[in-house]
């Protein structure tokens, strides 16, 4: 009843039944950008507020609780608020790249939900090289932060967008091998073909110990890729104000802002998909009654609930390690994770070569 | 759907960013004030230009970034293949991380890994 499969080949084969190709591919599209923007919108609201909740956990108090049941309409009074916020332009600032950034960094936000399998047979695009395609199109959202930082003709705002350059293209050559790690174990790039893969179990079971590592070494990269906390530099309030959306205010600051919880959760879906199986429900080998009882759970909520176990465990890394300095964050990705992942490669051709996975 | 959606996607990025900032100038009606469009620096007026001399660091971490993003690149087809080639590919890709690994060394050993 929940599940959303079926419903795309059954909207697709409505619409070429009733309309001519080049018709229906158009209505298609439109189906497209309307659900991707409602994403988006919904992500927003639910994301800030689940932040706020978790932050509020953890640290012993209600969080927002006024507007609406339990604080739920809280980021929608914030939206409207940042609504009426007159959208400031510095005069000295570059106009042209700094109105561009949030657009560059929203786009990059967007592009990244086509290979994303939100539940079975409900995808918009499955790309074969669709590993590839996102690490090509993820490296993009550097470029809005340096326009930002650049653009906006402040000290805080470029330096902040040089210490978030330097530490996102850093993290992502771990991000990169610890993706290629699950390459290696499935033998192909496509994400739907990564899914039927775990189908007897997910990775993180299936791969071993080396797995389990590049799960580690790719929590630790996003998280730093994304500029969460405790890789925050880029916006450390307490040194940089902001960081590069310091100059921002209104809706150009709301898209920044939403853009970082967008990426968070596209992270947080590719590594669901990749070492969780996606919306794959938890196989365990052979035994077949737990298995059928598993396929009642629809794939949406199977993918949903682990990506935002994953949301949970970035948010939960805020409150748990204190913000590392831009030696120490460098140090770490170059002296420890890149070589360990480095050999990690290597550990899990070996294991797929000789087939020690399950 | 094939790449038509990525177009579709695009404009959708687009359709959101620019529908959000206008329905902020339209509902807002901005005031002028000279104060307003100056760098926020934490109240003190600017001094200097932004655009002064930075850590050469940064520099140095992006060129070394370019050279394993490249062959983060060159490992993506042998990634997919490597389960079928069998030994050959491990060995001649434990020759090639090899070689890249002592260039890594070598920067480490130059300092290039030093912040200073």
């Amino acid at each position: 009843m929940f599940s959303l499969e079926g419903i795309t080949t059954s909207v697709q084969d409505w619409l070429f039944m009733k309309f001519n190709p080049t018709m229906a591919l158009a209505m298609e599209c439109v189906i497209v950008i309307l659900l991707s923007i409602s994403l988006f919108a919904l992500l927003g609201l639910v994301l800030v507020l689940m932040e706020r909740k978790v932050a509020a956990q953890i640290q012993i108090r209600l969080g927002p609780n006024r507007v609406g049941p339990g604080g739920m309409f809280q980021t929608v009074a914030d939206t409207l608020k940042l609504i009426m916020k007159e959208g400031l332009v510095p005069d000295k600032a570059d106009k042209l790249l700094f109105n561009l950034a949030p657009f560059v960094v929203m786009m990059v936000g967007m592009l990244l939900l086509a290979p994303i399998a939100f539940a079975k047979n409900f995808q918009i695009w499955d790309i074969n090289i669709g590993v590839l395609y996102i690490s090509a199109v993820s490296s993009l959202s550097v470029i809005g932060i340096l326009m930002a930082g650049w653009a906006s003709n402040n000290k805080y705002s470029l330096l902040g967008a040089m210490r978030s350059g330097a530490q996102i293209v850093s993290y992502e050559l771990s991000a990169g091998f610890a993706v290629l790690t699950i390459v290696v174990l499935t033998g192909s790039l496509q994400l739907s073909e990564i899914v039927k893969a775990q189908e007897n179990g997910w990775w993180i079971f299936k791969g071993h110990i080396p797995a389990l590592i590049a799960f580690v070494l790719y929590i630790i990269a996003v998280t730093a890729e994304t500029n969460r906390a405790p890789f925050d530099l880029a916006e450390a309030e307490s040194e940089l104000t902001a960081g590069f959306h310091t100059e921002y205010s209104g809706m150009r600051f709301a898209l920044f802002f939403l853009a970082e919880y967008i990426n968070i959760f596209i992270v947080c879906a590719i590594g669901a998909t990749l070492f969780f199986g996606g919306w794959m429900p938890l196989h365990i080998g052979n035994w077949e009654a737990f298995n059928h009882i598993m396929d009642y759970i629809p794939s949406s909520v199977w993918f949903m609930g682990k990506t935002f176990f994953l949301i949970f465990l970035i948010m939960w890394f805020r409150w748990t390690f204190p913000r590392l300095r831009v030696d120490q964050l460098l140090n770490l990705e170059w002296k420890y994770l890149l070589p360990i992942s480095l050999f990690n490669l290597l550990l899990v051709a070996v294991i797929a070569i000789l087939g020690w996975h399950f | 759907m094939g790449a038509i959606s990525l177009i579709a996607l695009l404009i959708a990025a687009i359709a959101f960013s620019a529908g959000g900032i206008l329905i902020g100038k339209i509902l807002v009606k901005g005031s002028k004030n000279p104060q307003k469009g100056q760098a926020y620096e934490c109240g003190i007026p600017t001094d200097t230009s932004p655009w002064h001399q930075f850590n050469v660091g940064y520099y140095l971490f992006a060129l070394l970034f370019l050279i394993f993003d490249v062959e983060l690149v060159f490992l993506y087809p042998w990634a997919v293949v490597v389960k079928k080639v069998g030994i050959v590919a491990l060995i001649e890709i434990i020759v090639f991380i090899f070689i890249l690994f002592m260039g890594f060394l070598y920067a480490h050993k130059k300092g290039a890994l030093k912040w200073s």
